[in-house]
């Protein structure tokens, strides 16, 4: 009988970190091409009509940046927290919480100028996501508490929460009933680039992206999270404090994902309403892995995924449902960790039973 | 609230608490095994259209459970297969799970939205039992696959608690290695309750379009599922605890959903978050206490593989 | 007892990439016989053991169980013909009871669990061979010598008449290993046969009929221990020669630069791992920590480093107190340490060589400049280290998995070396490198030694400490039995104290 083994690999292929991801993105493309035919629809037409919603104009760019830049942002908080194998899975609550602190800000202190406020703004919505993201950082660091469950827990408490506002004491009174906060003052818009929609959240995805590749590769700090990362023995045996690295990466993650809450309500809505994020902070976590927790890399997935986001949504328009990206998406990534494991291990055929 | 109105609240809970039961009981199934399976809301949305689809094509909401169950395994059988053989990244891999089973429900279903269905499964009173006062009310007036909810999380128990398999099923949670020093094929464990873990996910899937709405709608699990990944914790990964936690949940919902109707009120929002923070505080206690009997099975999310010396 | 064979291996050999591990090995074993295999560690006992068990495949000879020829694919095979293994880590599933570890598994018997059919088994078979036990306790609350009876209590359920027992003892307390030694007598008289792999002489003569001991892959003898003494069984395992010494006799200055009192450690489960350990080292000398892995010197180790709290006694250093200091204070007093764990531990896995170069050095002023890391200083730190300990690369900048054994420890070591302490405990740092490797490492020490370093070195190979030791420590059962300059040492004296005995002689 002719068996399969996965043997583990000497040393990692470094030509598979490129070839696997390349190759998932093109076996999915494959899987819908095949499953839109099979269900009677042109592939070709489909894919173009995607293609041209995210690229097609000036404007189609435009929106696929703005749904890129909180993807960018999420991703880049989450990869700094995969990065010490803690599994962040919160990104979504902590991003409401950063929204509702900075829709706090703006809808009482509106009046301040853009150039105090805004800042502030960003500041209360770092600090809200921040709080969050240590709470299940606390509970992992000294009660070693699972941080993938409670961070996912307190997803439904955040949205809970921020929704209580929203159809609370927060509700536009002209709304007519409506989940939305009144509309900001003009001061608390993030400015926007040009004449489009994306607005200077870029700058400031663009500037962490910078800021966190810097710290990781050229800082004593980045460094000692790669060090806790790998190893915490190694961590413990050169005296890495580990404990107060967990809670800090947990506040910096969880920060970065309120900022991108509050990115979302200044720049975009420019108000606290019911679903200000489609699931951003779950799509962030794909993002972040299919980049292997590069930076740069995040900041370029975050981009195709945006496009992929913004390219479903036009196909509504010729009837096929934004379910068909979400497929696509899934595939994606059925299809890149399926390939993972040929990075670390090569498949070996062993012609008889035994050795 | 009058007294005939807490009764109908009451069976609204059995009801309500209906799907999140069959969710919880094949994560439970799995989770027991050491397998984390995120994906349950996109497991239950494929069970909900394909259930749906083919009982409204067949007119039989018996083959529409069947598909249920096949889409629902189908789809627990990527999971497996990526986590397991391929020892991908659990918590990774179920969350794309949600995402293509959300998607891939809302493209199949897109044509039967609004669709009226003609064989829902509808209420049986059991004999006898059907009529004493209240209790009759709330759980002998139910429909065929309430039964069956409850019959399956106690046939579970027995099994987990009670048999030579659910012996080897928690063994192979709990220590790995251990279980394959006694022959115990690990992978063909995990494969078998992530499998029916999914089965039932999409029979929970199918209970909402078939009974409980009953008719399909886009994301109408409405985060159901992840409340059945909570119950679990919950539960302390014992499924008669689990039958009590999903009442207890689901009545968290219906309250929810007859203050909202009855006026807007911000406690229905912090009574929505009581479930996850109830599980959160659940975790914490039995992690700190390390109570081993009652606590996560110890090898849950960590794949296995005996290692070529 | 009688005269059937129960256990033939002929010509048995194993060989890994670089060693042979048996050769050419034949070992008999008789029904109802408790018969030992000894030998030091690297003998070759674990690896001819799993071969038995269908661990490992032989490379050539052959295997008769009770006169039958056997091919074993897995220890599934083995365990079918009555082959059982009982090893050192217990493999048992700590939330569930007696009863429950016993038949999981375990072929025949229906789906229900009667768990009160069991426990009567269990009983049972606990009465026959005397292995006290209650079958519904919950395994997390057994000592580890009432798990270890479970552990055998799992083979017997299934039938085996061969127990291979590694190492049994080094968990147990003396009055655990006198009870376990009464139901092996008990078990052998009742027809089973026990192999007990074992590194200790008094356990040898006390239990068991025969003995075969290994040295170096091979068998260098076999005898009834009847007919044996401690002194030619100790003279089998580590053999008469003895290698010249390659040190020079130093002028030393003889400053006391540490001070063990009393320690008392506690190791991973809760078992007292160094217990009333004393020990002085010195300036400029190599004192030889001589033992069998597993008494106590892992331990001892990370309470050097800083990395486990004493139980009780006290660590000075210049005549101060140091076991409340962190190992950051005790690497910046001079305290290096190459642990056992080369890739994990001591080297950080997936980094860059580079990387794991500045493990210690990354925030002294030298390589940074504020909160950045100045790779400039990096690299030619580096570069310089890679150079001066001969570490075969072909990138600094390459993941540091990529490099062989030796070259992981030529480089560990120049690490530590280089941040000039005045203490260097260097933990197992020859093993699985060839003897060019382990020659350039023994060098680097000596090397060390004549610079004025105090090193405290922990070798599995006792021929090595006599090489490069001027004091040598016997370490046993967390203490330290005697000390002896290495001009009134010998090989046998030492050899006997590792092993546990000795003891009237001093």
């Amino acid at each position: 009988m002719i068996q399969y083994k996965f043997i583990k690999r000497e040393t990692e292929s470094l030509a598979s970190h490129f070839i696997v991801p390349v190759l998932s993105i093109v076996l999915a493309l494959l899987f819908g091409w095949i499953f839109l035919w099979l269900y009677g629809i042109n592939p070709a037409e489909t894919y173009l009509r995607m293609w041209q919603g995210a690229f097609g104009s000036s404007y189609a760019i435009s929106e696929t940046l703005v749904k890129a830049i909180p993807l960018m942002l999420l991703g880049l908080g989450l990869s700094m927290a995969f990065r010490m194998k803690l599994w962040n899975i919160g990104a979504e609550g902590q991003l409401y919480m950063g929204a509702f602190a900075a829709s706090g800000i703006a809808l009482f202190y509106g009046d301040l100028p853009s150039l105090v406020l805004l800042p502030v703004m960003g500041l209360a919505a770092f600090v809200a996501g921040g709080i969050w993201g240590l709470v299940p950082g606390a509970m992992r660091a000294y009660w070693d508490v699972n941080e993938t469950i409670t961070t996912l827990m307190l997803n439904y408490v955040a949205i809970s929460f921020v929704e209580s506002f929203i159809f609370g004491p927060w509700k536009d009174p002209a709304s007519m009933g409506f989940p939305l906060s009144p509309r900001f003052s003009p001061q608390a818009y993030l400015p926007s680039i040009g004449d489009s929609r994306v607005h200077i959240g870029l700058l400031v995805a663009l500037l962490v992206a910078v800021l966190l590749y810097f710290l990781l590769n050229y800082t004593k700090w980045g460094y000692e999270i790669k060090v806790i990362g790998e190893s915490h023995a190694s961590a413990r045996y050169t005296g890495i404090n580990v404990t107060r690295n967990i809670l800090l990466v947990m506040l910096i993650s969880g920060g970065i994902a309120g900022l991108a809450g509050m990115i979302e309500v200044s720049g975009i809505t420019h108000r606290l309403q019911q679903g200000i994020s489609p699931g951003y902070g779950f799509t962030a976590i794909i993002v972040a892995w299919l980049a292997r927790l590069n930076p740069f890399a995040i900041i370029m997935v975050a981009f195709l995924f945006g496009a992929l986001l913004v390219g479903g949504f036009g196909l509504q328009i010729f009837g096929l449902p934004f379910s068909t990206v979400q497929m696509l998406e899934g595939a994606v990534l059925f299809f890149l960790l399926g390939g993972e494991i040929f990075t670390k291990y090569h498949l070996q055929r062993s012609g008889k039973e035994g050795q | 609230m009058s007294f005939e109105a807490i009764v109908a609240l009451l069976a609204a809970t059995v009801v309500a608490g209906t799907a999140i039961l069959y969710a919880a009981s094949g994560e439970l199934l799995a989770e027991r095994s050491g397998i984390m399976n995120l994906g349950v809301e996109g497991m239950m949305l494929v069970g909900a259209v394909l259930g749906f689809i083919f009982t409204v094509r067949t007119g039989n909401h018996w083959y529409g459970m069947a598909a249920a169950m096949a889409g629902g395994g189908g789809m627990a059988a990527i999971h497996a297969f990526l986590t397991i053989t391929l020892r991908s990244n659990q918590v990774v891999c179920g969350l794309a799970l949600t995402i293509f089973g959300t998607g891939l429900s809302g493209f199949l279903g897109k044509s039967y939205q609004g669709t009226p269905i003609s064989d829902p499964f509808r209420a049986i009173h059991i004999p006898g039992l059907a009529d004493i006062p209240v209790l009759g009310r709330i759980f002998f007036q139910q429909d065929a696959l309430v039964y069956l909810s409850i019959v399956i999380a106690v046939l579970m128990w027995l099994v987990l608690y009670h048999s030579r398999w659910g012996l080897s099923i928690r063994s192979v949670g709990q220590n790995p290695a251990a279980a394959d020093a006694v022959g115990i094929s690990v992978s063909r464990v995990r494969y078998f309750c992530t499998i029916v873990g999914g089965i039932l996910a999409g029979m929970g899937g199918a209970y909402l379009s078939l009974a409980y709405a009953p008719s399909w709608q886009e994301n109408m699990t409405s985060g159901r599922g992840w409340i059945a990944v909570a119950l679990v914790i919950f539960a302390l990964w014992n499924p008669m605890r689990a039958i009590l936690g999903s009442y207890l949940f689901g009545g968290v919902e219906a309250l929810t959903f007859r203050m909202q109707t009855a006026g807007v009120n911000i406690s229905t929002f912090y009574l929505a978050m009581m479930p996850y923070l109830l599980t959160i505080l659940v975790l914490v206690i039995v992690t700190i206490r390390m109570r081993s009997e009652a606590g996560a099975p110890a090898a849950l999310t960590l794949p296995y593989h005996r290692e070529e010396r | 007892m009688t005269s059937s064979l129960m256990i033939e291996m002929n010509g048995i050999t194993k060989v890994f990439p670089g060693v042979v591990a048996n050769d050419a090995i034949s070992f008999q074993v008789r029904a109802g016989e408790i018969h030992a295999l000894l030998g030091e560690n690297g003998a070759g006992k674990s690896t001819l053991m799993s071969v038995l068990a269908g661990l490992y495949h032989p490379d050539a000879g052959s295997i008769k169980i009770k006169g039958k020829p056997v091919r074993f694919r897995s220890p599934r095979s083995a365990l079918a013909v009555g082959v059982g293994m009982i090893y050192q880590h217990f493999r048992l599933i700590d939330n569930f009871t007696v009863a429950e570890n016993i038949i999981l598994g375990a072929s025949g018997g229906d789906i229900v669990l009667r768990s009160k059919a069991i426990e009567e088994e269990a009983a049972r078979l606990s009465e026959k061979y005397g292995l006290e036990i209650n079958p519904q306790a919950k395994v997390s609350q057994l000592s580890l010598g009432e798990q270890q009876r479970v552990e055998i209590l799992k083979m017997l359920y299934r039938g085996c008449d061969i127990l291979i027992m590694d190492e049994p003892t080094t968990v147990l307390t003396p009055q655990e290993v006198k009870e376990l030694f009464k139901m092996m007598r008990k078990m052998a008289d009742q027809g089973k046969s026990i192999v007990l792999i074992t590194h200790k002489l008094n356990e040898v003569l006390e239990v068991a009929d025969s003995v075969t001991v290994l040295r170096r892959g091979k068998v260098v003898g076999n005898a009834r221990t009847a007919d044996l003494d401690e002194k030619v069984l100790t003279q089998m395992m580590v053999g008469k020669e003895l290698t010249p010494s390659r040190r020079e006799v130093l002028e030393r200055s003889r400053e006391l630069i540490l001070q063990l009192d009393h320690l008392m450690v506690l190791g991973d489960q809760g078992n007292v791992a160094v217990k009333d350990l004393n020990l002085s080292l010195y300036s400029g000398e190599i004192i030889g920590i001589a033992g069998v892995a597993g008494n106590g010197q892992r331990e001892l180790v990370e309470a050097i480093a800083g990395l486990r709290s004493l139980a009780g006694g006290s660590i000075k250093m210049d005549g101060q107190e140091i076991s409340a200091l962190s190992v950051r204070e005790r690497l910046a007093r001079g305290i290096n340490i190459v642990p056992e764990d080369r890739l994990g531990m001591g080297l950080v896995p997936n980094l860059s060589v580079m990387e794991n170069a500045i493990l210690h050095n990354y925030s002294k002023p030298e390589y940074s400049r504020g909160f950045l890391l100045n790779y400039k200083k990096i690299r030619a730190y580096t570069h310089k280290l890679v150079k001066d300990f001969d570490v075969a690369l072909a990138d600094i900048n390459h993941p540091i998995n990529y490099l062989s054994g030796g070259n992981l420890q030529k480089l560990l070591l120049g690490r530590e070396i280089s941040q000039h302490p005045r203490l260097l405990v260097a933990s197992y740092p020859v093993r699985g490198l060839d003897v060019a490797a382990t020659e350039s490492v023994f060098h680097l020490l000596l090397q060390e030694r004549a610079k004025g370093t105090s090193i405290l070195l922990i070798l599995e190979d006792l021929e090595d400490i006599f090489r490069l030791a001027d004091r040598i420590a016997v370490m046993y059962a967390g203490t330290i039995k005697a000390v002896f300059d290495i001009q009134q040492a010998d090989l046998e004296t030492v050899g006997l104290l590792m092993l546990g005995g000795g003891e009237t002689q001093l």
